[in-house]
């Protein structure tokens, strides 16, 4: 479904007149009617707001008519606070928790004319890779409902992919961003960690996390992306750095940069289809005019259980915070109707409440997190963990030396079915080999789409770029993209 | 070597992340667990000798906050989410604390 | 066998800033509950806490203070626990790399000078605060304020340098002295912005090895401390002396038994978990903002005493009494200033000023006569305008109306007689009074000379000056001294 159009073509309709923000508005939630009961993109749906907006929006068009997102329906990661709106993070334990304030990202939204138009669904606490840890049920990929769409981000990629809106944020902490969007077939970009505010965003991993967007075309992706970064005062681990307008600039050659390709990495474990697309992907890339160079990441077979160790320790602490004293759910100890509940004592109470309002894969992160700082366990698995994470950092700083991006599948494999690997979890883990880096190392990182398997699985080329450097990555991703 | 866990170990780290855990559950998690865990261990090998840890990713701000103060939130927004307060007297309540 | 007590301090010491630590909201004691929170003090989900600068200068300065090295690089660190007044589930301290460590601090006791070591002074965040009584169902509920919830705290860790209660108790007196002084901390321990924690343990006299320590807490008061620490000490040796062992636990002091109380819980050892806090920065602290802090500083009580004793001549005691807070400090330095002799300011200042205090309940700052004021009053003694004995007395008329010592003397004629003829006719007349006195002075007895000295006064109604009448007095009785 395509009528609603690409971010730019909204906003540059906007500005000429040509279509009201209300009409915009509209035509998201009826395809958002249409779709979402079968796909299940999102967890709450603000219709009524989104339209009071949008008729906001338009009556006041001097206001908003210079505005970069003006009258574009964006739909949030439900792990974003939104004043006013309930954000659950797809976890029962927040399933009727209403923020007092706006994330600072979503804040930048709505000051340059977006309007919102839901909550998306996801891992709950951005914990999976294939929305299939919602409390809430899965959301299913719009190329094929019997498929994961992928996750954490799931229900932000399939808003996008099925046309629902143009526009979408999501969170990467190990590839949450990027991986839907390849199993999406859209665009998705993980920003340099401290590029984006996380204040408002639900803390998975502190020093993993990022806020970014998800569009179907690289311009737009660039044009959010201008949008929601740069630093603030509300978040001590944003940099800096200036914010250039991401958008400017996109050529369609790549003449003159270098493309890394690692070679180790890419052999392992990959679905036939996807290395072939992804090769295909590298010589359209030589063909915009970019050179190929082997690089070599010693240490990105670390990756996936550094990135698990240090995540899960962080997790284990972000969520302790979640019990039962100032919201979100408390187990009351109801045994039979209410004139025989008894009260707990604050202990049961905390580990009812905890016990019943997460769900599995949660319960299993913070076990594992708890475990690897315990006494006694620290040095041997955080501390360890977090010195071969200086090392993946260093592989791609010497890799920096000699490219200007790193070049690699999103995804080893295209979407699997609902239900195909929940049973396992290591096996779930292993689907973020070529994702975690980015997060491990800061870097910025995206996803464009690269082609389908033979039954029509989109897949999806990651770009990862240096420190910073979103400028140079996008403007190599656009290339691609126009080559394509 | 296999990373073993035995429920009463399950159990303990339960105790710490404040997980009330069923029969089945811990012995699920005590599987898994070990086998993440034997999956992990791969990283103990790889020599990190003068390898300094990451501690922080390197950025910051300029300055640290001005010592300002900020409007604060209004009482019962911030009591809104509790799921036991008082309103009248503008406190959360817990069961009592022993202890 | 004689045992000795080793004692080391903890200490929380609320930082004086207008705003919390890590957010903006108010500081100031006594609001209604929940007024001063915010989703940062809240542990709300995706806030994140801002550091503020003033709680490092203030804790720089207390470090200074205290002899410590200030660490150039020092990290904050989640130690994790659950309670309800803790709302993230950790609290944001220091441990591995704290502000400030190595220093010490000398204080007095008795009547020697005494040095404990201080190991540390880090920063943290202060808990809310759980109330347990007073309401309907308090035995059912306890309920939560967050007010205190992120004040900024420092924690003063010393060394096991303490060998009884009465120096533990010199010495906080010490420290609580200095922070005060430094307007770092307000010194109030009933409202809970001054705390102590001891750690208490026994062994034989002599020995080099460590018993055994227990943690004693909730020293709300120097007397419960030294109570608490006395009867700690004797409860240890009691055990000891009886085959029994000391239990490594935490113990509460008792106001209502005058003794201390086993607090043992299940999970005694805690496992804090402790981690380098990721959403905050390392506190880089360059030579110039720790020089330009220490420059700052007032000159500290120590320093000052030495200089009242090199500079004014001043006796250990005195300087050691006028140092004892600032405004004392001042107030003397500004009488000398205006002309008063150091020691008779000191002299007056600890005796008839004091007084005056204290019987009108008031504190130095709102003294009832100025430094100046008594300066001038001082110079009429030593001018020999009026005597000593009946400077008393203006000094409590000018106390009373608020006029200064010339103009009372002038007005009453309070002047001293010191005419050399008007004394020899009172002497004349005394000692034809009192023959018998003269007859014992004769005989060799010195007081009756004072008898006779104070016979002259009373008879010039105390303006003669005194050292004229006795000087007088001896030449008229024949020879300096009795018994010629």
């Amino acid at each position: 479904m395509n009528r609603l159009g690409t971010v730019r073509e909204i906003r540059d309709a906007f500005r000429r007149g040509e279509r009201s923000a209300v009409d915009v508005c509209t035509e998201a939630l009826s395809c958002i009617a249409m779709r979402d009961p079968e796909l299940h993109a999102f967890n709450t749906i603000t219709g009524e707001q989104a339209l009071a907006r949008a008729a906001a929006i338009d009556s006041d068009r001097a206001r908003w008519i210079d505005r970069p997102l003006a009258g574009v329906p964006v739909a949030l990661k439900d792990n974003l606070c939104t004043r006013g709106v309930r954000t659950t993070a797809s976890s029962r334990i927040l399933e009727h928790f209403v923020p007092p304030f706006d994330a600072t990202a979503v804040a930048r939204l709505e000051s340059a004319g977006a309007v919102i138009v839901g909550k998306t669904n996801c891992d709950e606490f951005a914990m999976g890779s294939s929305n299939e840890n919602s409390a809430f049920g899965p959301a299913r990929n719009p190329w094929a409902p019997d498929r994961i769409p992928g996750g954490s981000s799931g229900g932000s990629a399939v808003a996008v992919a099925s046309g629902m809106t143009p526009l979408a944020l999501g969170s990467d902490t190990g590839g949450s961003i990027r991986q839907p969007a390849a199993l999406c077939g859209i665009v998705g970009l993980k920003p340099t960690y401290g590029r984006v505010s996380r204040y408002g965003l639900l803390a998975f991993a502190s020093s993993l996390d990022q806020i970014g967007p998800l569009a179907r075309t690289v311009e737009d992706v660039a044009i959010a992306l201008t949008v929601i970064a740069g630093a603030d005062p509300a978040d001590a681990t944003t940099a800096a750095e200036p914010v250039p307008d991401f958008s400017a600039g996109l050529s369609s050659h790549a003449r003159g940069m270098r493309v890394g390709v690692p070679q180790t990495l890419v052999d392992q474990g990959v679905d036939g289809e996807v290395t072939a697309a992804y090769r295909a992907a590298l010589d359209v890339l030589r063909d915009r005019g970019a050179t190929l160079i082997d690089i070599d990441l010693p240490y990105a077979g670390a990756a996936i259980p550094v990135y698990y160790l240090i995540a899960t320790a962080e997790a284990s602490s972000n969520l302790a915070r979640y019990d039962g004293v100032r919201y979100g759910f408390r187990d009351r100890g109801t045994d039979g109707d209410s004139t025989h509940r008894r009260d707990l004592d604050l202990k049961t109470m905390y580990a009812r409440t905890r016990a019943r309002g997460f769900g599995p894969e949660v319960k299993r992160r913070i076990m594992l997190g708890t475990y690897v700082l315990s006494a006694g366990y620290y040095d041997a698995y955080y501390l360890k963990a977090q010195q071969v994470r200086t090392l993946i950092r260093r592989d791609y700083e010497r890799a920096f030396e000699q490219v200007e991006v790193v070049a690699m599948p999103t995804s080893p494999t295209p979407a699997f079915k609902i239900g195909e690997r929940v049973s396992d979890p290591l096996q779930m883990y292993l689907a973020d080999v070529f994702t975690v880096s980015a997060n491990l190392a800061g870097l910025p990182a995206v996803s464009v789409p690269c082609g389908f398997t033979g039954n029509g699985l989109p897949i999806g080329l990651q770009l990862t770029g240096r420190t910073f450097e979103e400028l140079t990555m996008l403007r190599i991703a656009h290339a691609y993209e126009q080559g394509k | 070597m296999p990373v073993g866990f035995s429920r009463s170990e399950v159990q303990a780290i339960a105790a710490l992340a404040n997980l009330e855990l069923d029969e089945s559950e811990l012995d699920l998690f005590a599987r898994q667990l070990g086998e993440v865990l034997d999956y992990a261990t791969q990283v103990q090998n790889i020599d990190t000798t003068g390898v300094p840890p990451t501690a922080s990713l390197g950025v910051r701000h300029e300055a640290d906050r001005a010592d300002l103060v900020q409007p604060s939130l209004d009482r019962d927004l911030a009591l809104s989410n509790a799921p036991d307060a008082s309103l009248e007297a503008g406190l959360f309540k817990v069961p009592r604390v022993i202890g | 066998m004689p045992f000795e007590a080793v004692i080391g301090l903890e200490i929380h010491a609320q930082l004086q800033t207008a705003s919390k630590i890590f957010c903006g909201c108010s500081t100031v004691f006594g609001a209604p509950p929940n007024t001063h929170v915010c989703p940062v003090c809240l542990g709300f989900p995706g806030a994140l806490p801002v550091l503020n600068g003033a709680a490092v200068d203030f804790a720089v300065r207390a470090g200074l203070a205290l002899g410590c090295r200030i660490n150039d690089r020092s990290i904050f660190a989640r130690k994790n626990y659950f309670y309800p007044d803790l709302p993230k589930g950790y609290q944001i301290s220091q441990y591995e790399l704290p502000l400030a460590s190595q220093g010490a601090l000398e204080y007095t006791v008795g009547d020697g000078i005494r040095r404990v070591g201080i190991t540390r002074v880090h920063l943290e965040e202060d808990a809310g605060k759980s109330l347990h009584e007073g309401f309907s169902d308090s035995d059912r509920k306890t309920y939560v304020d967050f007010n205190r919830s992120g004040v900024p705290l420092i924690e003063i860790v010393t060394e096991p340098d303490l060998r009884s209660a009465p120096e533990a108790a010199a010495f906080f007196a010490r420290l609580r002295a200095i922070l005060v002084w430094l307007g770092v901390n307000d010194g109030n321990m009933e409202e809970g912005s001054l705390r102590c924690d001891a750690n208490v343990s026994v062994r034989p006299a002599g020995s080099g090895a460590f018993g055994t320590k227990a943690e004693v807490k909730n020293l709300n008061s120097f007397r419960f401390l030294q109570k608490a620490l006395e009867y700690e000490i004797d409860r240890q040796i009691e055990l000891l002396r009886e085959g029994g062992r000391v239990r490594q636990e935490t113990r509460l002091f008792d106001a209502a038994s005058g003794g201390t109380v086993s607090m043992r819980s299940k999970e005694e050892a805690h496992d804090y978990r402790y981690f380098p806090e990721p959403d905050l920065p390392p506190v880089v602290l360059d030579a110039d903002r720790v020089d330009a802090l220490r420059r700052a500083m007032p000159e500290l009580p120590d320093a000052r005493r030495r200089r009242f004793i090199e500079q004014h001549a001043l006796p250990e005691y005195d300087a050691g009494h006028l140092t004892e807070s600032r405004a004392l400090a001042d107030y003397f330095e500004q009488a000398v200033a205006a002309g008063g002799s150091p020691k008779m300011v000191s002299n007056w200042m600890m005796g008839e000023l004091a007084r005056a205090l204290n019987d009108n309940g008031r504190e130095i700052s709102d003294a009832p006569v100025t430094a100046a004021r008594l300066a001038s009053l001082l110079q009429l003694i030593d001018r020999g305008t009026i005597s000593g004995a009946m400077a008393k007395g203006v000094f409590e008329k000018m106390c009373a109306s608020g006029r200064d010592a010339a103009e009372i003397v002038e007005a009453e004629g309070l002047s001293q007689i010191d005419d050399e003829a008007q004394i020899l006719e009172r002497i004349t007349s005394v000692l034809s009074e009192h023959a018998d006195a003269v007859a014992q002075f004769r005989a060799g007895k010195a007081a009756a000379l004072g008898f006779l000295v104070g016979q002259v006064m009373k008879a010039t109604a105390g303006k003669a000056n005194p050292r004229r009448v006795n000087e007088l007095l001896k030449r008229e009785l024949g020879g300096g001294s009795p018994g010629t």
